[in-house]
């Protein structure tokens, strides 16, 4: 089985995988890293919604064998130690989560928009195709403008 | 109960002991209700002047009524502890899954016992067997039944508690206080809750009383708090089921058929087995099993089984069956329509997945002389009876811990995957961790019914004379308790079945409308369908409000003025009034443009909702802006309770809209959210306004109560903006 090495969340990794391996199960399964969910496995749900060298991707539709050498950041990761990312904090503030399943998901396409669009519109949020089947998009939308006024 | 050290709640005193008003109503309706008609006993008479509606079985006795009748009895086993280092601890019989009944449990046991919130720790109960009914999750009922039991186990603790202070500090014990999770004396001085639990474990009577704090003393309970999970929603560090292994556990998916409950044939492990990594092949009832090491190994290794199926029983049937099958089972209208005016009206409700997002996974570790089973699940002790059956093995002997699940809507009062985990660790001798997947779930999970309606309301003079509803549904599943549930409520009846008594303790009309009649005929189906958020509410009511703005514009009302002249209760008035002023009602849209509005009355809880819609392109219209108004009586979250809303909203605009599930030939068309639509954040209103009323009463139920008032708003939206009067839901689908 090939070896990848890749960084996640700050740390080299090395990870014996088949090449075709989704990324969503080896950091999951292998790397013990349950942050991003697993909701559809399609890149439809975007549940597992992580960063990708900086910018939002889908573990669950990328191969490992295309990590290589690459930064991976997960939703344990996005933090600064104890210190919430302005994100996180903007979810407590507007109590965003119910079941809680969707924002780990929710949380990192967040703050990759922010990244990029420091003001996003309501049209650019609308674009944010995250499902949350507990219908908290209001307070999604509220937070997000919350982080925004806040970094 | 708790041992020495370890103060208890144990009250043998009746904390709340004064009757509610409506169990007393209950228990003189009792034997009445689940038969009785409101038509059986009224004459019809076309020409009386007023019209007063009888109030419907639901308004007197409901289906939380007869959950905390049953749930009684066991009420007082429930424990709550004090701990030295001060922490409470309290085990709650209850699913949490996201609707936040751990947060609201805590917030009234901090609020009798003069606790801080963070203090207060709220755990899953295992599947405990001496709860009986009181183990169950399910009909809005987390709050109203946890209400009474909860205040007066913190109440009797608080008492031993400052009990135990009078005595050490040498003072009266009326004089002495809680909060902050201490005993506080009027000189200041103070006894911390974990410096007493183990003397107040040994006191043995109390020289206060133990009655609950009266309302007008609440600091916590009404206050807007946050989920107390939130921090470690937020940073991926809260456990769910899939989250979850245990030593040497196997990661299993199942192979299932392609048609609904379809069966193996025959197959070939042989392919998969080759699959390094694969460990285990098992055939179960409901397909063929593959364990690995690792779940995308296990998936490569179910991709790989070459498998012959036998086609499921529904394999003849696809929606258009369905619908004629349910059309042709509607019960007769009765009113004749003599000389009146009349509306006829018919609608067609189709199915709709759970799809809650996190799949339904189980662990399981069979061993000879027990097993343990990790799930989350509604109805645990129903679920732990189902895996001892199973794998032959007396219900003692299996432990099941509830988890937390990753949102349910209905969905977990199944327990599939805890029965397939179970059955493949037995084979196989390991533990396994079992998951569904997406697909899975919206092709083999649970559906909510389709149905369809007949309504048909006389009016003479501006008032309507009569209101019949019938309604035909693919049979909802309800094996999961709830016959049992009303038998240990003492509501022993016989004749309906378990839907139609389950309809006739939630269906509700909110107005006078004269003869009031709503009946089911439920149509049984070979699929797998279940309880959705607000069951048969849903369909019914959502078709009941289109009708009432029909009616309205037929005798030329408005809408918000029509409904305010029939609503019964002050309470229904007041939540409408509220939307209208607040959602300003009446303001010019431009063309394709509307406002909806609608109102809802059940679990004792009154609600009503205002949204604006942009239809200009029909097919894909949205919700711009939603108002809604809420009574629950007494909403101890307020922050907790506007979620729900939220969530019943977005319920509401998904299946009126555009989420539901096809049937072909016996199965199910869509495979994930790529095709079963549920809202995104772009079908989401950009403005949403929750306003809570100030208390009424006792708390109601909240979780479900949401969704018809929303859906029928959204509908009545879409018929003005676009002229059309929808009677397909989803509309666009
Ligand atoms: S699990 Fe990756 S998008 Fe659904
Ligand atoms: S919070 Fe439950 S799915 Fe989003």
């Amino acid at each position: 089985m090939p070896t990848y090495r890749f960084n996640v969340n700050g740390k080299p990794v090395a990870v014996e995988a088949p090449a075709d391996t989704p990324l969503l199960w080896v950091l999951r399964e292998r790397l013990g890293l349950t942050g991003p969910k697993y909701g559809c496995g399609v890149g439809a749900c975007r549940a597992c919604t992580s960063h990708l060298d900086g910018k939002e991707f889908q573990p669950c539709t990328v191969a490992v064998s295309e990590c290589g050498g690459r930064k991976i950041t997960t939703i344990e990761g996005l933090a600064d130690g104890d210190e919430l990312h302005p994100v996180q904090q903007a979810w407590l503030d507007e109590d965003v989560a119910q079941c809680g399943f969707c924002q780990p998901g929710q949380i990192m396409a967040a703050a990759a928009l922010l990244k990029t669009n420091k003001t996003p519109t309501d049209a650019e949020i609308d674009a944010i195709e995250n499902v949350c089947r507990c219908g908290t998009y209001c307070r999604i939308r509220d937070a997000i403008k919350r982080a925004s006024a806040a970094m | 109960m708790a041992g020495p050290g370890e103060p208890t709640a144990r009250t043998e005193e009746s904390p709340d002991a004064k009757p509610r008003v409506g169990r007393r109503k209950f228990l003189t309706f009792l034997v009445a209700a689940p038969t009785l008609t409101v038509a059986a006993k009224y004459t019809f008479d076309p020409v009386a002047d007023a019209l007063p509606s009888l109030p419907a079985p639901s308004e007197l006795l409901d289906l939380g009524d007869v959950i905390t009748l049953a749930t009684k009895p066991t009420a007082w086993s429930m424990v709550l502890r004090v701990e030295d280092d001060g922490r409470v601890r309290f085990e709650l019989p209850r699913a949490e899954s996201g609707q936040g009944i751990t947060t609201t449990a805590a917030m009234i046991i901090a609020e009798e016992l003069g606790a801080r919130l963070s203090d207060v720790a709220v755990e899953l109960s295992d599947a405990k067997p001496e709860f009986l009914w009181n183990q169950f999750t399910a009909g809005s009922t987390g709050v109203r039944t946890l209400w009474s039991p909860l205040r007066g186990i913190a109440a009797t603790a608080r008492a031993r508690l400052i009990t135990a202070a009078a005595r050490r500090l040498g003072v009266e014990a009326g004089t002495l206080t809680t909060r902050d999770s201490a005993v506080w004396a009027p000189d200041g001085r103070s006894e911390s809750f974990g410096s007493l639990a183990s003397a107040a474990a040994s006191t043995t009577s109390t020289a206060v009383s133990t009655a609950p704090k009266d309302a007008s003393g609440y600091t916590l309970i009404g206050k807007p708090t946050g989920r107390m999970d939130a921090r470690d929603i937020v940073t991926g560090k809260a456990e769910y089921a899939m989250d979850m292994t245990i030593e040497g556990a196997l990661a299993t998916v199942v192979a299932r058929p392609p048609t609904i409950k379809g069966t193996v044939v025959s197959f070939d492990a042989a392919p998969a087995l080759a699959i390094p990594g694969v460990v285990a092949v098992t055939q179960i009832p409901s397909g063929v099993a593959v364990s690995a090491e690792t779940i995308d190994l296990a998936l490569k290794g179910r991709d790989a089984l070459v498998i012959t199926w036998k086609n499921g029983p529904a394999v003849g049937l696809s929606d258009a069956d369905i619908r004629t099958k349910l059309r042709a089972s509607t019960a007769p209208l009765a009113v004749p329509r003599l000389l009146t005016n009349h509306l006829d009206a018919s609608f067609d409700f189709g199915f709709v997945s759970h799809a809650p997002m996190e799949v339904h996974s189980a662990i399981a570790d069979v061993r000879e002389d027990g097993a343990e089973v990790w799930v989350a699940c509604q109805s645990p002790i129903m679920a732990q009876n189902d895996v001892a059956g199973a794998i032959g093995l007396p219900s003692s002997k299996v432990k099941l811990h509830v988890l937390r699940a990753g949102g349910s809507f209905g969905r977990r009062l199944f327990w599939e995957p805890a029965v397939e985990a179970a059955l493949v660790s037995k084979k196989i001798g390991r533990p396994v961790r079992l998951m569904w997947t997406r697909t899975d779930d919206v092709r083999h999970g649970r559906l909510r019914p389709a149905s369809h309606h007949k309504i048909r309301a006389t009016y003479l003079l501006g008032e309507v004379l009569s209101f019949e509803h019938r309604m035909a549904s693919v049979e909802t599943d309800l094996k999961h308790g709830f016959g049992e549930i009303v038998s240990a409520s003492g509501a022993a009846v016989s004749g309906p079945g378990d839907g139609l008594l389950f309809f006739h303790l939630s269906a509700s009309n909110p107005y006078h409308f004269g003869l009031v009649t709503q009946l089911l005929t439920e149509v049984p189906v070979p699929v797998h369908t279940g309880s959705w958020r607000s069951v048969y509410s849903a369909g019914l009511r959502t078709a009941e409000e289109v009708v009432v703005d029909e009616l309205a514009a037929k005798m030329g009302k408005d809408p918000v003025q029509f409904r305010m002249s029939v609503l019964k209760s002050k309470r229904a008035k007041d939540v409408l009034a509220k939307v209208a002023k607040e959602g300003q009602w009446g303001k010019a849209m431009p063309r394709g443009w509307a406002q909806g509005v609608a109102v809802h009355e059940e679990y004792r809880s009154v609600t009503a909702c205002l949204v604006e819609i942009n239809a200009t392109d029909p097919k894909a219209p949205r919700v711009t802006r939603a108002t809604i108004a809420v009574d629950v009586g007494l909403a101890i979250n307020p922050t907790g309770l506007k979620a729900q809303m939220m969530g019943g909203l977005m319920d509401a605009i998904s299946t009126v809209l555009q989420a539901g599930v096809h049937l072909d030939a016996g199965k199910v068309r869509e495979k994930s959210y790529a095709d079963f639509r549920y809202a995104r954040q772009k079908d989401a209103p950009i403005k949403l306004d929750v306003f809570v009323m100030p208390p009424t009463g006792e708390p109601g139920g909240a979780g479900e109560l949401g969704v018809p008032a929303a859906a029928g708003a959204v509908a009545n939206a879409y018929a003005r903006a676009t002229g059309t009067k929808p009677r397909s839901f989803p509309i666009n689908f």
